[in-house]
């Protein structure tokens, strides 16, 4: 069985039906991409994923490594191996970027990791995405940029190592250059051992130098239309004109 | 599931060395009376002016109404006050009889078994009273005294306790500062020499042991001319009471130039009528800071007042309270700028939860002497479900137009978007909560020494603990 199989899943928020008869299916190591216009649901689908209960299953079911997670709370699948980098990650005052992603960790693997190893990890993956130090020790997302959070996100990322990790539209409000370094974060995360990956976007800047396995156009709730990485290069060109009408 | 609150139910009235209505023999007449005051005064061999005082108190305390503006308190009743004075004198409560969930507060926020039983008010009197004289000893090189009210009162320092005692607070202030003027026992009294600053912050911790003395303690603190001193009053920890009436009194002259800190957290048990009184007045170029913690009881009318009477003398009030199921919090602080040059900052955080209810409320004053002065009064709260409710009521009375006033309230629930960001982190649902909670208390936990802030944020997670489902 593939690391997450999306059965026949229906999603409905505040009363309207969002999601509609979703099937996909990634396996380890695999980067799908998740694309459409605004408002087809691709963030529905995200959400729904990681377990917001904003975001009300009606149907279909929800498999992780084999297991069903539909009924579990988002803490569960985050310990299970799952991850959500955030379209707009929350601002949480009172606890630093640094305790917090040591927080995390220790909720996840159960035992506290020597603080001179996590030090030294944390601050080589902040290098890596070109993020100054001094943001470790400020409250998590507080004050910070729009480019600063969404660096927060993939360096959590990095640091949590989970199985699977849904990029939610990581790369929108980013400038070229930031754009470019949190691409070289998800790169780097494709290079752990089985790290899959579903990233949604609507744009294609964030993909130019991510190899991708599989292609999903989100229409109106549903996928209209899958293919292999190619695909993203068409809807490049053209847009997703071609689809409005199915 | 283990109960992990710190709630307890009411009073256990068989306790009490008296019984009930009907049977006549042992009945203590209604009401308090001037013979029960003047037991009291023979008690504690009080100096004649203060036997005078009390009486005095007592008529003026028959005169005065229950105040009708705040929180409820019908269910405190007024005739039988007599029963929340008598204990004091004739408690023999045994560590046995203090509620499992206190003792397991106790235990959680790692407190030693012996301080335990001081803060429940019962044993170990020995080895609380030789750190306090520990404490006491590396203090009194430095001139400063500090001691319990009845031995100041009682001792040398008489004349200073006669020309402060209750003048800041006078009897008539409200009733139930004429009921503390009447049978007010225990409590600490300070003094700091002119120009001495202390380092260390003086505690009221191991003071508590005086059996009863949570009740009704009055609390001296004389701060002269360029000293400065921290005084922290209290611990995290429920004070447990067999008794459900708390009217404690604070007085707190600072002197010209001198500087004070006061520091608090109050925890009640959630059986308790918190009425306290609590005020400091300022000579030139002093200034006062409070910090107060407000956590427990069942209701809670508590003000903490600075009148800037000196000019360039300045006030700060930061305060956090935190309102659980059955609890009405009415809490906030009082400023009065009489002096020139004189400010004042308020800065408020106010938690409710399972329907607490949590008022801020406040009230500064500008008189027209007060040139040049300037307040800022910034409060905020969090409520953390539906059913909770969080008011707030700012009062300003600015009768000068050269002063510099601002304000700024905020009310909010907990987001359920952060909760669910720090959940699909593998943070669970308690935790996220409390983490939140806690990044709110933050500015006031951060105002207190470590060994607080640290109590203070335990204190949260309890709170937090099966707020959840």
């Amino acid at each position: 069985m593939a690391l997450l199989e999306i059965k026949n899943l229906c999603v409905r928020v505040d009363g309207n039906d969002i999601l509609d008869n979703i099937n996909l299916s990634i396996g380890r190591g695999e980067t799908h991409v998740l694309m459409g216009p605004n408002g087809a649901g691709k963030s529905t689908l995200g959400n729904a994923l990681m377990g917001n209960p904003v975001y009300d299953i009606t149907s279909g079911n929800i498999f992780f490594n084999g297991l069903d997670i539909k009924e579990e709370s988002p803490d569960k699948r985050a310990k299970a191996g799952m991850f959500m980098s955030f379209q707009n990650p929350l601002e949480v005052p009172g606890i630093s970027l640094s305790s917090f992603i040591r927080n995390a960790i220790t909720q996840q693997t159960g035992e506290k990791i020597k603080f001179s190893q996590y030090r030294q990890d944390l601050g080589s993956n902040m290098e890596l995405l070109n993020f100054d130090r001094s943001y470790k020790d400020r409250d998590l997302n507080v004050g910070f940029s729009g480019g600063e959070k969404k660096k927060a996100e993939i360096l959590q990322l990095l640091m949590l190592k989970p199985k699977f990790a849904i990029l939610d539209e990581t790369d929108s409000g980013l400038d070229v250059d930031a754009v470019r370094t949190v691409s070289e974060g998800i790169r780097e995360y494709q290079k752990f051992e089985d790290g899959a990956l579903l990233i949604i976007t609507h744009a294609t800047k964030i993909l130019e130098s991510l190899h991708v396995d599989k292609t999903h156009i989100l229409v109106k709730g549903r996928i209209v239309e899958s293919g292999d990485g190619t695909l993203v290069e068409e809807i490049n060109k053209n847009g997703f004109e071609k689809y409005q009408d199915m | 599931m283990e109960k992990e609150r710190t709630e307890v139910d009411d009073i256990d009235r068989s306790i009490y060395d008296f019984k009930d209505s009907e049977e006549g023999f042992y009945r203590i007449k209604e009401g308090l009376t001037k013979e029960i005051v003047e037991k009291i005064s023979e008690e504690k061999h009080d100096p004649e002016w203060m036997r005078d005082f009390r009486l005095k108190s007592l008529e003026i305390y028959e005169k005065l109404e229950v105040p009708d503006w705040g929180p409820d308190i019908s269910g405190l009743n007024i005739d039988d006050i007599v029963t929340y004075v008598r204990p004091n004198t004739k408690m023999s409560a045994k560590w046995e009889e203090v509620p499992d969930d206190i003792k397991n507060t106790f235990e959680r926020l790692g407190i030693p078994q012996a301080e335990r039983e001081s803060l429940a008010g019962v044993g170990a009197q020995y080895d609380s009273e030789l750190v306090y004289h520990n404490v006491k000893d590396e203090v009194s090189k430095t001139g400063v005294i500090y001691t319990d009210m009845e031995s100041a009162l009682t001792g040398e320092y008489e004349q200073m306790v006669k020309d402060h005692f209750m003048k800041l607070v006078p009897p008539t202030d409200h009733k139930f500062a004429a009921l503390h003027g009447a049978v007010w026992s225990g409590g600490s009294f300070v003094y700091v020499p002119p120009g001495v600053k202390l380092d260390i912050p003086l505690q009221s911790y191991f003071r508590l042991n005086a059996a009863g003395a949570g009740q009704f303690e009055h609390t001296l603190i004389i701060v002269s001319e360029g000293a400065d001193l921290h005084f922290i009053e209290g611990c995290s920890a429920p004070k447990y009471n067999v008794a459900n009436l708390h009217a404690g009194c604070v007085e707190l002259y600072v002197g010209k130039n001198a500087r004070l800190r006061y520091s608090t957290i109050e925890n009640w048990s959630k059986n308790m009528y918190n009425l306290n009184t609590k005020r400091a007045i300022c000579e030139e170029g002093a200034s006062i800071e409070w910090i107060s913690g407000s956590f427990g009881s069942h209701v809670s009318y508590l003000y903490p007042s600075s009148i800037l009477k000196g000019n360039d003398s300045h006030a700060e009030f930061t305060g956090i309270t935190f309102a659980g199921r059955g609890q009405n919090l009415d809490t906030g602080a009082k400023m009065v700028h009489i002096g020139r040059d004189t400010s004042s900052f308020i800065n408020t955080k106010s938690i409710s939860k399972d329907g607490g209810i949590s008022t801020y409320r406040s009230s500064v004053t500008v008189m027209p002497t007060a040139e040049n002065a300037k307040a800022s009064v910034s409060c905020a709260s969090l409520m953390l479900d539906d059913i909770s409710r969080s008011d707030t009521v700012p009062a300003m009375d600015i009768r000068t137009d050269k002063a510099d006033i601002g304000h700024e309230a905020k009310i909010g629930r907990i987001s359920d978007d952060a909760v669910f960001y720090l959940m699909s982190r593998g943070i669970d649902e308690e935790d996220a909560k409390a983490m939140i909670v806690s990044g709110f208390a933050d500015p006031v936990s951060k105002e207190l020494p470590l060994e607080y802030a640290v109590e203070m944020n335990n204190l949260i997670r309890l709170e937090m603990k099966g707020a959840i489902g």
